[in-house]
Protein backbone atom coordinates (compact mmCIF):
# COMPACT_ATOMS: atom_id res chain seq x y z
CA UNK A 1 0.00 0.00 0.00
CA UNK A 2 2.67 2.57 1.22
CA UNK A 3 4.77 1.39 -1.88
CA UNK A 4 2.40 2.06 -4.16
CA UNK A 5 1.60 5.48 -2.85
CA UNK A 6 5.07 6.36 -3.14
CA UNK A 7 5.66 4.85 -6.62
CA UNK A 8 2.20 6.99 -7.12
CA UNK A 9 3.85 10.24 -6.09
CA UNK A 10 6.84 9.01 -7.79
CA UNK A 11 5.23 8.90 -11.36
CA UNK A 12 3.40 12.10 -10.71
CA UNK A 13 6.55 14.34 -10.44
CA UNK A 14 9.02 12.64 -12.27
CA UNK A 15 7.69 14.42 -15.02
CA UNK A 16 7.84 17.81 -13.94
CA UNK A 17 11.46 17.43 -12.07
CA UNK A 18 12.44 16.15 -15.54
CA UNK A 19 11.05 19.22 -17.28
CA UNK A 20 13.09 21.45 -14.80
CA UNK A 21 16.28 19.69 -15.81
CA UNK A 22 15.66 19.53 -19.23
CA UNK A 23 15.01 23.80 -19.03
CA UNK A 24 18.19 24.19 -17.10
CA UNK A 25 19.77 22.38 -20.10
CA UNK A 26 18.50 24.71 -22.53
CA UNK A 27 19.02 27.63 -20.28
CA UNK A 28 22.71 26.74 -19.80
CA UNK A 29 22.90 25.98 -23.79
CA UNK A 30 21.12 29.87 -24.17
CA UNK A 31 24.23 31.20 -22.25
CA UNK A 32 26.74 29.51 -24.02
CA UNK A 33 25.68 30.35 -27.48
CA UNK A 34 24.70 34.49 -25.99
CA UNK A 35 28.15 35.73 -26.03
CA UNK A 36 29.84 33.65 -29.55
CA UNK A 37 29.41 35.90 -32.44
CA UNK A 38 28.05 36.25 -34.81
CA UNK A 39 25.28 37.68 -32.87
CA UNK A 40 21.87 37.60 -34.57
CA UNK A 41 20.91 41.24 -34.21
CA UNK A 42 18.09 41.43 -37.41
CA UNK A 43 16.71 38.43 -35.35
CA UNK A 44 16.85 40.02 -31.83
CA UNK A 45 15.36 43.16 -33.14
CA UNK A 46 12.94 41.29 -35.06
CA UNK A 47 12.15 38.98 -31.37
CA UNK A 48 11.78 43.07 -30.31
CA UNK A 49 9.16 44.00 -32.36
CA UNK A 50 7.43 40.82 -31.86
CA UNK A 51 7.26 40.28 -28.00
CA UNK A 52 7.69 44.05 -27.13
CA UNK A 53 6.56 46.69 -29.49
CA UNK A 54 3.21 44.37 -30.51
CA UNK A 55 2.34 44.11 -27.42
CA UNK A 56 2.17 48.04 -26.52
CA UNK A 57 -1.87 48.07 -27.73
CA UNK A 58 -2.80 44.95 -24.91
CA UNK A 59 -0.08 46.53 -22.08
CA UNK A 60 -1.67 49.88 -22.10
CA UNK A 61 -5.13 49.06 -21.94
CA UNK A 62 -4.50 46.86 -18.76
CA UNK A 63 -2.42 49.70 -17.02
CA UNK A 64 -5.03 52.46 -17.70
CA UNK A 65 -7.95 50.12 -16.25
CA UNK A 66 -5.59 48.78 -13.70
CA UNK A 67 -4.57 52.14 -12.43
CA UNK A 68 -8.45 53.01 -12.74
CA UNK A 69 -9.89 50.23 -10.54
CA UNK A 70 -7.26 50.38 -8.25
CA UNK A 71 -7.65 54.22 -7.36
CA UNK A 72 -11.62 53.76 -7.39
CA UNK A 73 -11.59 50.74 -4.74
CA UNK A 74 -8.75 52.28 -2.54
CA UNK A 75 -10.76 55.79 -2.61
CA UNK A 76 -14.26 54.40 -1.58
CA UNK A 77 -12.49 51.71 0.98
CA UNK A 78 -10.61 54.45 2.49
CA UNK A 79 -13.23 56.87 2.48
CA UNK A 80 -15.05 55.24 5.22
CA UNK A 81 -11.89 56.51 7.70
CA UNK A 82 -10.36 59.17 6.05
CA UNK A 83 -7.75 58.41 4.30
CA UNK A 84 -8.68 59.06 0.83
CA UNK A 85 -5.59 61.45 0.67
CA UNK A 86 -3.01 58.27 0.38
CA UNK A 87 -5.36 56.84 -2.48
CA UNK A 88 -2.07 58.08 -4.75
CA UNK A 89 0.77 56.26 -3.19
CA UNK A 90 -1.44 53.20 -3.20
CA UNK A 91 -1.60 52.90 -6.54
CA UNK A 92 2.01 54.12 -7.01
CA UNK A 93 3.10 51.47 -4.78
CA UNK A 94 0.55 48.79 -5.86
CA UNK A 95 1.65 49.52 -9.54
CA UNK A 96 5.89 50.04 -9.19
CA UNK A 97 6.05 47.00 -6.84
CA UNK A 98 3.54 44.39 -7.91
CA UNK A 99 1.42 45.39 -10.62
CA UNK A 100 3.24 46.76 -12.99
CA UNK A 101 5.71 43.47 -12.96
CA UNK A 102 3.59 41.09 -12.88
CA UNK A 103 0.42 42.00 -14.75
CA UNK A 104 2.81 42.77 -18.14
CA UNK A 105 4.62 39.38 -17.67
CA UNK A 106 1.02 37.73 -17.67
CA UNK A 107 -0.16 39.42 -20.22
CA UNK A 108 2.64 39.42 -22.28
CA UNK A 109 3.22 35.64 -21.47
CA UNK A 110 -0.73 35.12 -22.85
CA UNK A 111 -0.05 37.15 -26.45
CA UNK A 112 3.94 36.01 -27.00
CA UNK A 113 4.35 33.04 -24.79
CA UNK A 114 1.70 31.39 -26.70
CA UNK A 115 3.21 32.64 -30.02
CA UNK A 116 6.87 31.89 -29.15
CA UNK A 117 5.35 27.94 -28.24
CA UNK A 118 3.24 27.87 -31.51
CA UNK A 119 5.93 29.22 -33.70
CA UNK A 120 8.38 26.87 -32.61
CA UNK A 121 6.23 23.58 -31.80
CA UNK A 122 5.23 24.13 -35.83
CA UNK A 123 8.69 24.36 -37.08
CA UNK A 124 9.78 21.22 -34.96
CA UNK A 125 6.63 18.96 -35.84
CA UNK A 126 7.75 20.27 -40.00
CA UNK A 127 11.19 19.70 -39.27
CA UNK A 128 12.37 23.34 -40.13
CA UNK A 129 14.40 23.17 -36.59
CA UNK A 130 16.15 19.81 -38.41
CA UNK A 131 16.28 21.81 -41.46
CA UNK A 132 18.15 24.72 -39.43
CA UNK A 133 20.54 22.05 -38.40
CA UNK A 134 21.21 20.40 -41.91
CA UNK A 135 22.12 24.11 -42.72
CA UNK A 136 25.42 24.31 -40.02
CA UNK A 137 23.04 26.90 -37.78
CA UNK A 138 22.56 26.10 -34.21
CA UNK A 139 18.59 26.63 -33.49
CA UNK A 140 19.34 27.34 -30.33
CA UNK A 141 21.91 30.15 -31.08
CA UNK A 142 19.21 30.99 -34.11
CA UNK A 143 15.55 30.74 -32.39
CA UNK A 144 16.16 30.41 -28.76
CA UNK A 145 18.33 33.45 -28.17
CA UNK A 146 17.38 36.10 -29.77
CA UNK A 147 13.52 35.08 -27.87
CA UNK A 148 15.22 35.23 -25.02
CA UNK A 149 17.05 38.38 -24.87
CA UNK A 150 13.65 39.99 -26.56
CA UNK A 151 11.68 38.59 -23.45
CA UNK A 152 14.45 39.94 -21.22
CA UNK A 153 14.78 43.13 -22.35
CA UNK A 154 11.01 44.13 -23.20
CA UNK A 155 9.62 43.21 -20.30
CA UNK A 156 10.84 45.81 -17.90
CA UNK A 157 10.36 48.45 -20.48
CA UNK A 158 6.71 47.16 -21.00
CA UNK A 159 6.70 47.35 -17.56
CA UNK A 160 8.05 51.49 -17.02
CA UNK A 161 5.23 52.05 -19.58
CA UNK A 162 2.49 50.25 -17.32
CA UNK A 163 3.70 51.91 -14.10
CA UNK A 164 3.35 55.43 -15.70
CA UNK A 165 0.08 54.54 -17.49
CA UNK A 166 -1.39 53.10 -14.68
CA UNK A 167 -0.53 56.01 -12.38
CA UNK A 168 -2.18 58.52 -14.94
CA UNK A 169 -5.54 56.15 -14.70
CA UNK A 170 -5.14 56.40 -10.83
CA UNK A 171 -4.56 60.16 -11.89
CA UNK A 172 -7.98 59.94 -13.83
CA UNK A 173 -10.32 58.42 -11.78
CA UNK A 174 -9.34 60.36 -8.28
CA UNK A 175 -8.88 63.31 -9.43
CA UNK A 176 -11.09 64.05 -12.77
CA UNK A 177 -13.87 61.16 -11.32
CA UNK A 178 -13.85 61.78 -7.34
CA UNK A 179 -12.50 65.97 -6.97
CA UNK A 180 -9.40 65.18 -5.06
CA UNK A 181 -6.87 68.08 -5.64
CA UNK A 182 -4.40 67.03 -8.90
CA UNK A 183 -1.75 68.55 -5.97
CA UNK A 184 -2.78 66.28 -3.27
CA UNK A 185 -2.81 63.24 -5.60
CA UNK A 186 0.67 63.75 -7.17
CA UNK A 187 2.26 64.34 -3.67
CA UNK A 188 0.87 61.19 -1.77
CA UNK A 189 2.18 59.50 -5.36
CA UNK A 190 5.62 60.87 -4.73
CA UNK A 191 6.40 61.76 -1.17
CA UNK A 192 5.79 57.77 -0.42
CA UNK A 193 7.37 56.27 -3.54
CA UNK A 194 11.19 55.59 -3.54
CA UNK A 195 13.52 54.41 -6.35
CA UNK A 196 14.01 51.31 -4.86
CA UNK A 197 10.44 50.42 -5.56
CA UNK A 198 10.84 51.11 -9.11
CA UNK A 199 13.65 49.52 -10.09
CA UNK A 200 13.15 46.20 -7.55
CA UNK A 201 9.86 46.13 -9.65
CA UNK A 202 11.87 46.24 -12.89
CA UNK A 203 14.63 43.21 -11.61
CA UNK A 204 11.31 41.78 -11.21
CA UNK A 205 10.11 42.42 -14.48
CA UNK A 206 13.95 41.28 -16.14
CA UNK A 207 13.65 37.79 -14.41
CA UNK A 208 9.65 37.24 -15.25
CA UNK A 209 10.87 38.13 -18.96
CA UNK A 210 13.70 35.63 -18.66
CA UNK A 211 11.64 32.96 -17.18
CA UNK A 212 8.17 33.02 -19.59
CA UNK A 213 10.76 33.22 -22.85
CA UNK A 214 12.59 30.34 -21.74
CA UNK A 215 9.62 28.37 -20.71
CA UNK A 216 7.43 28.99 -23.89
CA UNK A 217 10.93 28.27 -25.88
CA UNK A 218 11.56 25.03 -24.22
CA UNK A 219 7.92 23.93 -24.66
CA UNK A 220 7.91 24.69 -28.64
CA UNK A 221 11.57 23.86 -29.09
CA UNK A 222 10.49 20.07 -27.72
CA UNK A 223 7.30 19.60 -29.42
CA UNK A 224 6.13 15.79 -30.37
CA UNK A 225 3.24 14.96 -32.41
CA UNK A 226 1.70 16.91 -34.64
CA UNK A 227 -1.15 19.75 -34.72
CA UNK A 228 -2.08 18.34 -30.95
CA UNK A 229 1.53 18.66 -30.38
CA UNK A 230 1.96 22.14 -30.94
CA UNK A 231 -2.07 22.97 -29.11
CA UNK A 232 -0.59 21.35 -26.41
CA UNK A 233 2.85 23.07 -26.51
CA UNK A 234 1.37 26.45 -26.39
CA UNK A 235 -1.14 25.82 -23.70
CA UNK A 236 1.64 24.53 -21.65
CA UNK A 237 3.73 27.16 -22.15
CA UNK A 238 1.11 29.59 -20.85
CA UNK A 239 0.25 27.47 -17.61
CA UNK A 240 3.59 27.11 -16.83
CA UNK A 241 5.00 30.73 -17.57
CA UNK A 242 1.87 32.05 -15.74
CA UNK A 243 2.55 29.53 -12.78
CA UNK A 244 6.46 30.38 -12.93
CA UNK A 245 5.64 34.03 -12.51
CA UNK A 246 3.33 33.88 -9.93
CA UNK A 247 5.31 31.62 -7.79
CA UNK A 248 9.00 33.38 -8.24
CA UNK A 249 7.09 36.72 -7.87
CA UNK A 250 6.54 35.73 -3.82
CA UNK A 251 9.94 34.86 -3.71
CA UNK A 252 11.19 37.68 -5.79
CA UNK A 253 9.31 40.00 -2.98
CA UNK A 254 9.99 38.16 0.01
CA UNK A 255 13.62 38.72 -1.42
CA UNK A 256 13.61 42.09 -3.06
CA UNK A 257 11.50 44.75 -0.39
CA UNK A 258 12.95 43.23 2.87
CA UNK B 1 32.21 8.32 -48.58
CA UNK B 2 29.83 7.98 -45.79
CA UNK B 3 29.81 4.74 -43.21
CA UNK B 4 27.94 3.78 -40.99
CA UNK B 5 29.10 0.73 -38.40
CA UNK B 6 27.23 -1.54 -36.16
CA UNK B 7 24.74 1.36 -35.55
CA UNK B 8 22.43 0.90 -33.00
CA UNK B 9 19.16 3.39 -31.76
CA UNK B 10 16.64 3.31 -29.71
CA UNK B 11 13.62 5.05 -28.91
CA UNK B 12 11.41 5.38 -25.45
CA UNK B 13 13.01 1.19 -25.17
CA UNK B 14 12.08 0.71 -28.67
CA UNK B 15 14.64 -0.75 -30.67
CA UNK B 16 14.70 1.33 -34.14
CA UNK B 17 18.11 0.26 -35.46
CA UNK B 18 19.62 -2.73 -34.16
CA UNK B 19 23.14 -3.00 -35.92
CA UNK B 20 22.68 -1.31 -39.04
CA UNK B 21 25.92 -1.38 -41.38
CA UNK B 22 25.93 0.56 -44.62
CA UNK B 23 28.94 1.96 -46.74
CA UNK B 24 28.16 4.52 -49.60
CA UNK B 25 31.05 5.40 -51.61
CA UNK B 26 31.96 8.58 -53.35
CA UNK B 27 29.99 9.36 -56.28
CA UNK B 28 27.41 6.79 -55.54
CA UNK B 29 23.73 7.32 -55.27
CA UNK B 30 22.70 4.65 -53.00
CA UNK B 31 18.34 4.10 -51.96
CA UNK B 32 17.59 2.52 -49.07
CA UNK B 33 13.84 1.04 -49.11
CA UNK B 34 12.38 -0.21 -45.86
CA UNK B 35 8.24 -0.25 -44.84
CA UNK B 36 7.12 2.69 -42.97
CA UNK B 37 8.16 3.00 -39.50
CA UNK B 38 10.95 0.93 -40.42
CA UNK B 39 13.97 3.45 -39.40
CA UNK B 40 14.97 4.65 -43.14
CA UNK B 41 14.52 8.11 -41.93
CA UNK B 42 16.36 7.82 -38.24
CA UNK B 43 19.03 5.88 -40.69
CA UNK B 44 19.38 9.29 -42.62
CA UNK B 45 19.43 11.43 -39.90
CA UNK B 46 21.95 9.39 -38.16
CA UNK B 47 24.32 10.23 -41.51
CA UNK B 48 24.09 13.94 -41.28
CA UNK B 49 24.61 14.00 -37.15
CA UNK B 50 21.05 15.34 -36.42
CA UNK B 51 20.86 11.90 -34.43
CA UNK B 52 23.31 10.10 -32.23
CA UNK B 53 23.66 6.29 -32.07
CA UNK B 54 23.67 4.90 -29.17
CA UNK B 55 26.18 2.41 -30.19
CA UNK B 56 28.60 2.09 -33.03
CA UNK B 57 29.60 4.57 -35.39
CA UNK B 58 29.11 7.36 -38.12
CA UNK B 59 31.78 8.19 -40.76
CA UNK B 60 31.75 10.63 -42.99
CA UNK B 61 34.80 11.48 -44.89
CA UNK B 62 36.86 9.58 -42.48
CA UNK B 63 35.61 11.72 -39.21
CA UNK B 64 33.70 10.17 -37.16
CA UNK B 65 30.78 12.09 -36.18
CA UNK B 66 30.45 10.85 -32.20
CA UNK B 67 33.95 12.41 -31.62
CA UNK B 68 33.31 16.00 -33.20
CA UNK B 69 32.16 19.28 -31.46
CA UNK B 70 28.89 21.22 -32.54
CA UNK B 71 31.57 23.43 -34.45
CA UNK B 72 32.91 20.47 -36.10
CA UNK B 73 29.89 19.33 -36.76
CA UNK B 74 28.78 22.10 -38.44
CA UNK B 75 31.45 21.96 -40.94
CA UNK B 76 31.32 18.46 -41.91
CA UNK B 77 27.27 19.59 -42.73
CA UNK B 78 28.13 22.24 -45.21
CA UNK B 79 29.07 19.10 -46.97
CA UNK B 80 25.71 18.08 -46.87
CA UNK B 81 22.44 19.31 -48.63
CA UNK B 82 19.45 17.41 -47.37
CA UNK B 83 15.84 17.69 -49.14
CA UNK B 84 13.16 16.99 -46.56
CA UNK B 85 10.35 14.83 -46.64
CA UNK B 86 7.94 17.65 -46.10
CA UNK B 87 10.43 20.62 -47.68
CA UNK B 88 10.61 21.79 -44.21
CA UNK B 89 10.81 25.10 -46.00
CA UNK B 90 10.86 27.76 -43.72
CA UNK B 91 7.44 29.02 -43.63
CA UNK B 92 8.32 32.62 -42.36
CA UNK B 93 11.06 33.43 -45.34
CA UNK B 94 10.39 34.38 -48.81
CA UNK B 95 11.10 31.59 -51.44
CA UNK B 96 14.87 32.88 -52.54
CA UNK B 97 15.17 33.50 -48.68
CA UNK B 98 15.05 29.98 -48.18
CA UNK B 99 17.53 28.66 -50.99
CA UNK B 100 19.85 31.72 -50.12
CA UNK B 101 19.46 30.69 -46.30
CA UNK B 102 22.62 28.92 -46.19
CA UNK B 103 24.86 31.05 -48.23
CA UNK B 104 23.22 34.35 -45.90
CA UNK B 105 24.61 32.25 -42.80
CA UNK B 106 28.11 31.17 -43.66
CA UNK B 107 29.51 33.65 -46.98
CA UNK B 108 29.77 37.06 -46.88
CA UNK B 109 28.04 37.58 -49.90
CA UNK B 110 25.55 40.79 -50.22
CA UNK B 111 21.47 40.14 -50.61
CA UNK B 112 21.28 40.86 -54.16
CA UNK B 113 24.42 38.12 -54.99
CA UNK B 114 22.33 35.68 -52.84
CA UNK B 115 19.27 36.51 -54.58
CA UNK B 116 21.09 35.85 -58.17
CA UNK B 117 22.33 32.37 -57.18
CA UNK B 118 18.66 31.73 -55.43
CA UNK B 119 17.44 32.29 -58.64
CA UNK B 120 20.20 30.23 -60.84
CA UNK B 121 19.23 27.28 -58.37
CA UNK B 122 15.50 27.63 -58.89
CA UNK B 123 15.87 27.33 -62.66
CA UNK B 124 18.60 24.29 -62.42
CA UNK B 125 15.42 22.72 -60.74
CA UNK B 126 12.74 24.00 -63.11
CA UNK B 127 11.06 27.19 -61.39
CA UNK B 128 11.17 30.31 -62.44
CA UNK B 129 9.48 33.46 -61.29
CA UNK B 130 8.73 32.42 -57.27
CA UNK B 131 11.81 33.47 -55.87
CA UNK B 132 9.32 36.41 -54.20
CA UNK B 133 6.61 33.95 -53.17
CA UNK B 134 5.70 32.58 -49.89
CA UNK B 135 6.38 28.71 -49.56
CA UNK B 136 2.59 28.67 -48.16
CA UNK B 137 1.81 29.48 -51.74
CA UNK B 138 3.35 26.97 -53.66
CA UNK B 139 2.01 23.09 -54.30
CA UNK B 140 3.44 20.27 -52.80
CA UNK B 141 6.02 19.43 -55.86
CA UNK B 142 7.14 23.00 -56.11
CA UNK B 143 7.42 23.34 -52.48
CA UNK B 144 9.72 19.59 -53.23
CA UNK B 145 11.69 21.52 -55.84
CA UNK B 146 12.53 24.73 -53.59
CA UNK B 147 13.63 22.40 -50.96
CA UNK B 148 16.31 20.99 -53.64
CA UNK B 149 17.44 23.74 -54.87
CA UNK B 150 17.99 25.10 -51.27
CA UNK B 151 19.89 22.08 -50.78
CA UNK B 152 21.96 22.64 -53.87
CA UNK B 153 22.49 25.89 -52.85
CA UNK B 154 26.01 25.59 -51.29
CA UNK B 155 26.99 23.45 -53.81
CA UNK B 156 27.26 20.06 -51.74
CA UNK B 157 29.06 17.16 -52.34
CA UNK B 158 26.14 14.98 -50.63
CA UNK B 159 22.99 15.00 -50.96
CA UNK B 160 20.37 12.94 -48.74
CA UNK B 161 16.69 12.46 -49.90
CA UNK B 162 14.05 11.89 -47.23
CA UNK B 163 10.79 9.94 -48.92
CA UNK B 164 11.77 13.07 -52.01
CA UNK B 165 8.68 11.16 -54.16
CA UNK B 166 6.12 10.80 -50.95
CA UNK B 167 2.74 12.43 -51.35
CA UNK B 168 3.47 13.64 -55.09
CA UNK B 169 1.47 12.57 -58.16
CA UNK B 170 2.87 9.75 -60.33
CA UNK B 171 4.04 12.72 -63.21
CA UNK B 172 5.68 14.99 -60.73
CA UNK B 173 7.15 11.69 -58.54
CA UNK B 174 9.12 10.78 -61.52
CA UNK B 175 9.90 14.72 -62.40
CA UNK B 176 11.36 14.80 -58.80
CA UNK B 177 13.69 11.41 -60.19
CA UNK B 178 14.50 13.12 -62.97
CA UNK B 179 16.16 15.91 -61.26
CA UNK B 180 17.80 13.73 -58.79
CA UNK B 181 19.43 12.44 -61.81
CA UNK B 182 20.15 15.58 -63.25
CA UNK B 183 21.45 16.86 -59.88
CA UNK B 184 23.61 13.57 -59.78
CA UNK B 185 25.00 14.26 -63.53
CA UNK B 186 25.71 17.86 -63.14
CA UNK B 187 26.79 18.36 -59.35
CA UNK B 188 28.68 15.09 -58.92
CA UNK B 189 27.45 14.30 -55.78
CA UNK B 190 26.98 11.06 -53.65
CA UNK B 191 23.75 10.88 -52.79
CA UNK B 192 21.61 8.56 -50.42
CA UNK B 193 18.08 8.54 -50.73
CA UNK B 194 15.51 6.50 -48.84
CA UNK B 195 11.58 4.96 -49.96
CA UNK B 196 9.32 3.07 -50.33
CA UNK B 197 8.43 3.88 -53.99
CA UNK B 198 10.35 0.92 -55.58
CA UNK B 199 9.86 3.22 -59.27
CA UNK B 200 11.53 5.85 -58.01
CA UNK B 201 14.19 3.16 -56.22
CA UNK B 202 14.97 1.20 -59.41
CA UNK B 203 15.24 4.71 -61.43
CA UNK B 204 17.98 7.29 -59.35
CA UNK B 205 19.65 4.22 -57.70
CA UNK B 206 22.95 2.91 -58.14
CA UNK B 207 22.85 0.78 -55.27
CA UNK B 208 19.72 -0.35 -53.31
CA UNK B 209 19.89 -1.57 -49.59
CA UNK B 210 16.92 -2.61 -47.67
CA UNK B 211 16.31 -1.57 -44.14
CA UNK B 212 14.12 -4.90 -42.16
CA UNK B 213 13.71 -4.92 -38.36
CA UNK B 214 17.21 -2.14 -37.74
CA UNK B 215 19.72 -3.93 -39.94
CA UNK B 216 20.48 -4.09 -43.76
CA UNK B 217 19.41 -7.04 -44.64
CA UNK B 218 20.35 -6.82 -48.53
CA UNK B 219 22.33 -4.61 -50.34
CA UNK B 220 22.83 -5.00 -53.91
CA UNK B 221 22.25 -3.21 -57.80
CA UNK B 222 18.52 -2.63 -58.89
CA UNK B 223 18.93 -5.62 -61.03
CA UNK B 224 20.23 -7.88 -58.26
CA UNK B 225 17.21 -6.46 -56.06
CA UNK B 226 14.88 -7.29 -58.44
CA UNK B 227 15.97 -10.72 -58.83
CA UNK B 228 16.76 -11.31 -55.40
CA UNK B 229 15.73 -15.10 -53.87
CA UNK B 230 15.39 -13.68 -50.54
CA UNK B 231 11.76 -13.84 -49.67
CA UNK B 232 11.24 -10.51 -47.01
CA UNK B 233 13.10 -8.26 -49.91
CA UNK B 234 11.09 -9.74 -52.51
CA UNK B 235 7.54 -9.31 -50.51
CA UNK B 236 8.74 -6.21 -50.19
CA UNK B 237 9.61 -5.20 -54.00
CA UNK B 238 6.71 -6.44 -55.02
CA UNK B 239 4.19 -5.32 -52.52
CA UNK B 240 2.26 -8.38 -51.33
CA UNK B 241 0.70 -8.43 -48.18
CA UNK B 242 1.47 -11.91 -47.76
CA UNK B 243 5.04 -13.28 -47.16
CA UNK B 244 7.57 -13.31 -43.80
CA UNK B 245 6.91 -9.39 -43.33
CA UNK B 246 5.03 -8.96 -39.96
CA UNK B 247 2.63 -5.55 -40.31
CA UNK B 248 3.45 -4.26 -36.87
CA UNK B 249 -0.03 -4.26 -35.20
CA UNK B 250 -1.87 -5.65 -38.44
CA UNK B 251 -2.88 -9.47 -37.51
CA UNK B 252 -3.11 -11.60 -39.92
Amino acid sequence: MLLKLIEYIGALIEGPIEGVGRIMVLFYSVLKWLFRPPFEIRNIFKQMLEIGVKSLPVVLITAVFTGMVLALQSYTGFKRFGAEGLVGSVVALSMTRELGPVLTALIVTGRAGAAIAAELGTMRVTEQIDALETLATNPVKYLVVPRFLSGTIMLPALTVVTDIVGIIGGYFVTVILFGVSSRAYLRTTWDYLEVEDIYNGLIKACFFGASFALVSCYKGFYTKGGAEGVGQATTGAVVVSSMTILVSDYFLSAWLFK
Amino acid sequence: MIELKDVYKSFSGKDVLCGANLKVERGESVVVIGGSGSGKSVLLKHIIGLLKPDKGTVIVDSTDLSQINEDGLNEIRKKFGMLFQSAALFDSMKVWENVGFGLKRHTHLADSEIKEIAVRKLKMVGLVDVEEVMPSELSGGMRKRVGLARAIAMEPEILLYDEPTTGLDPIMADAINDLIIKMREELNVTSVAITHDMKSAYKIADTIAMLYNGVIIAKGTPDEIKNTSDPVVKQFIEGSAEGPIVLEGIKK
